[in-house]
């Protein structure tokens, strides 16, 4: 990182105006960045979803191991659907409790103000806080599927570091995109206990009454198979569940008809339709963020 | 230095400020003076690009709107009261701040020894009393030698001592040539510090005069600023109301308009209601002229 430091006599002002320079887009991104990590590393949230994440990956991770008796990869698949349950549950809720903190408490308690008062534009901010709240969210996702891969090391079972990667690396993409929503509703919101409980009623949204939603809908409108597929494509938390299994197995028979629909007729591009809903739930809530952001008064 | 031209802000109906002009040149030391809801907090925010606001802000030549970074890194702002990250260190807080500034931490050092506090860069934010925090702030503000220094009541949460340390602080760091704006309703800051007053109402500039016409002890009208507990504040003013003052609520207290000769008048009239005054300063009567007609008993 390159600093520019243009001491001054007080004697000169006017020269030194001329002299002084701001430091770089990049560089107040990582001072930001780091600041906010650390941040949230040490915070109880932080602390409290990690435990809990890597505590129930363990219960599960143990249990599926015990029940497989040291079945080899059959083990780990257990394991894995057992994970991918969990993730789907707790990932979103720390990721967009995290985003929706984040912008709304900082305005509250004022620091906000005097963060824009210093040489950063908002977009620098904003973008310093989310990948800062990236980087703790991969540390937790890493912290708790490290620790059941370790379990089930010890229990003797095959961990293969390739399904582990992929569901940490899936994972990893679910909280980005759900740290893009939170992030969203700490900027709309003016309080920071507003942004937290909209923020937990959009996940209660995601996890559970869409998914009871595409149900009723798919009986009530009678919905075609296809029509069912591409409706589940737009909740990232479906996107996440049908990618992980896919990614594990390779097959998404245990979703039902529609599984086998989406391999039957979309098997090689599934990467790339997976790949590009959790990119839009990503980019759109975060541009969406900066945009208001920008107008919004941080006061 | 700061030119602001034409400034105007509204919140939905509320006009905070009202078409304000005003020119700080390189090296003066204007003070925004007014009550509270004048327009001092809202103008100084126009100013280094928080707010969207009508009219024109420079900095040095750099527009506050379309150059918001480089115009603030030629500006040192002290807030009312330091919304700080608590759990940081006062040294990791130089260090950040510093690094926004495109400073090295090996340029950040010194920085709290200048402002009185060295040997407390330990110390977690949460930690320091509010005169250290407010010291903390000025340290950050001075980082980088910014020639304008923006303060915003940098006392208004202090103690009396407290506000008298810092006064003398900033007034040895005003220093040959910085230019400073700003707002405070303490007259010896305004005495300590500026060369200008631009007195506020209602959001418009009414008036603007030199320091030390405006702080003139012979002036022959003054304002007592009561500090009343919050109790008995609505009995203090239909008491003083009832002897003919025009007392306003104001934070923690009230302000009551008195002509220069009889400043003693409203203790008394409050000690015979049996109502207890905690503490009071003599401030400027900011009330224009032709509106002046407080009748004291």
């Amino acid at each position: 990182m390159t600093h520019f430091h243009a001491p001054l006599t007080p004697a000169s002002p006017g020269a030194a105006a001329r002299a002084i320079r701001c430091p770089g887009a990049l560089a107040n991104i990582a001072t930001l960045a780091r600041r906010e990590c650390r941040d949230a590393v040490r915070s109880r949230w932080f602390l409290l979803y990690t435990l809990a994440f890597a505590a129930l990956g363990l219960g599960v991770s143990f249990v599926s191991a015990v029940a497989a008796g040291g079945a080899g990869l059959s083990g780990f698949g257990r394991t894995s659907a057992g994970l991918i349950n969990l993730i789907l549950l707790v990932v979103p809720l720390m990721a967009l409790s995290a985003g929706a903190g984040t912008i709304a408490s900082d305005r509250e308690r004022g620091m906000l103000a005097y963060v824009l008062a210093q040489p950063v534009s908002r977009f620098e901010l904003l973008m310093g806080k989310y990948l800062g709240l990236a980087g703790a969210l991969l540390a937790s996702i890493c912290l708790g599927i490290g620790a059941c891969a370790l379990i089930l090391a010890i229990k003797g079972e095959a961990t293969p570091a390739r399904s582990i990667l992929w569901l940490a690396g899936l994972s990893f993409l679910l909280a980005l995109s759900m740290l893009s929503v939170g992030v969203l509703l700490s900027v709309l919101a003016r309080r920071a206990s507003l942004a937290v409980g909209t923020a937990i009623f959009a996940w209660l949204l995601l996890v559970f009454v869409t998914d009871l939603g595409l149900m009723a809908g798919a009986v009530a409108l009678r919905l075609r198979i296809e029509e069912l597929f591409f409706v589940s494509l737009a909740n990232p938390v479906q996107v996440f569940k049908m990618w992980a299994l896919h990614a594990s197995d390779a097959t998404l028979d245990v979703l039902g008809p529609a599984g086998l629909y989406a391999i039957e007729e979309h098997g090689p591009r599934l990467h790339a339709y997976f790949a590009l809903s959790l990119g839009a739930w990503t980019i759109i809530p975060l541009a969406a963020a900066a945009a208001v952001f920008a107008r919004r008064s941080p006061v | 230095m700061i030119r602001i031209d034409h400034v105007s802000k509204r919140f939905g109906r509320f006009h905070a400020v009202r078409d304000v002009t005003l020119h700080v040149p390189e090296g003066d030391s204007v003070a925004l003076w007014g009550g509270n809801g004048a327009g001092k907090s809202t103008l100084i925010r126009c100013v280094l690009g928080l707010l969207r606001c009508r009219g024109r802000v420079t900095v040095s030549d750099r527009d506050v709107r379309r150059h918001g970074k480089r115009a603030r890194r030629l500006i040192g702002y002290v807030p009312q009261e330091l919304g700080f990250y608590d759990d940081l260190r006062a040294g990791e807080a130089l260090t950040l701040f510093g690094r926004l500034k495109g400073l090295a931490p090996r340029d950040t050092r010194g920085a709290m020894e200048r402002v009185g506090i060295g040997g407390h860069e330990r110390k977690r934010v949460r930690e320091l009393s509010g005169g250290m925090k407010q010291r903390l702030a000025l340290a950050i503000a001075m980082l980088g030698e910014p020639p304008v220094l923006v303060l915003d009541e940098v006392t208004a949460s202090l103690d009396a001592c407290g506000r008298a340390e810092l006064v003398a602080l900033l007034t040895s760091l005003r220093g040959a040539g910085r230019t400073m704006l700003f707002a405070s309703h303490r007259v010896e800051e305004v005495a300590a510090l500026a060369r200008r007053v631009v007195v506020l109402r209602e959001g418009a500039i009414v008036s603007e005069t030199p320091a030390h016409e405006f702080t003139d002890p012979g002036a022959s009208h003054a304002a007592l600023h009561l500090i009343i507990p919050a109790t008995i504040r609505p009995e203090a003013m239909r008491v003083l109301e009832g002897s003919g003052f025009r007392p306003q609520l104001n934070g923690v207290g009230l302000v009551v308009p008195v002509s220069s000769d009889r400043k003693a008048a409203p203790f008394r009239v409050l000690t015979e209601a049996g109502l207890r005054v905690d503490d009071f300063d003599i401030i400027a009567d900011t009330t224009p002229p032709a509106a002046r007609q407080e009748v004291a008993p």
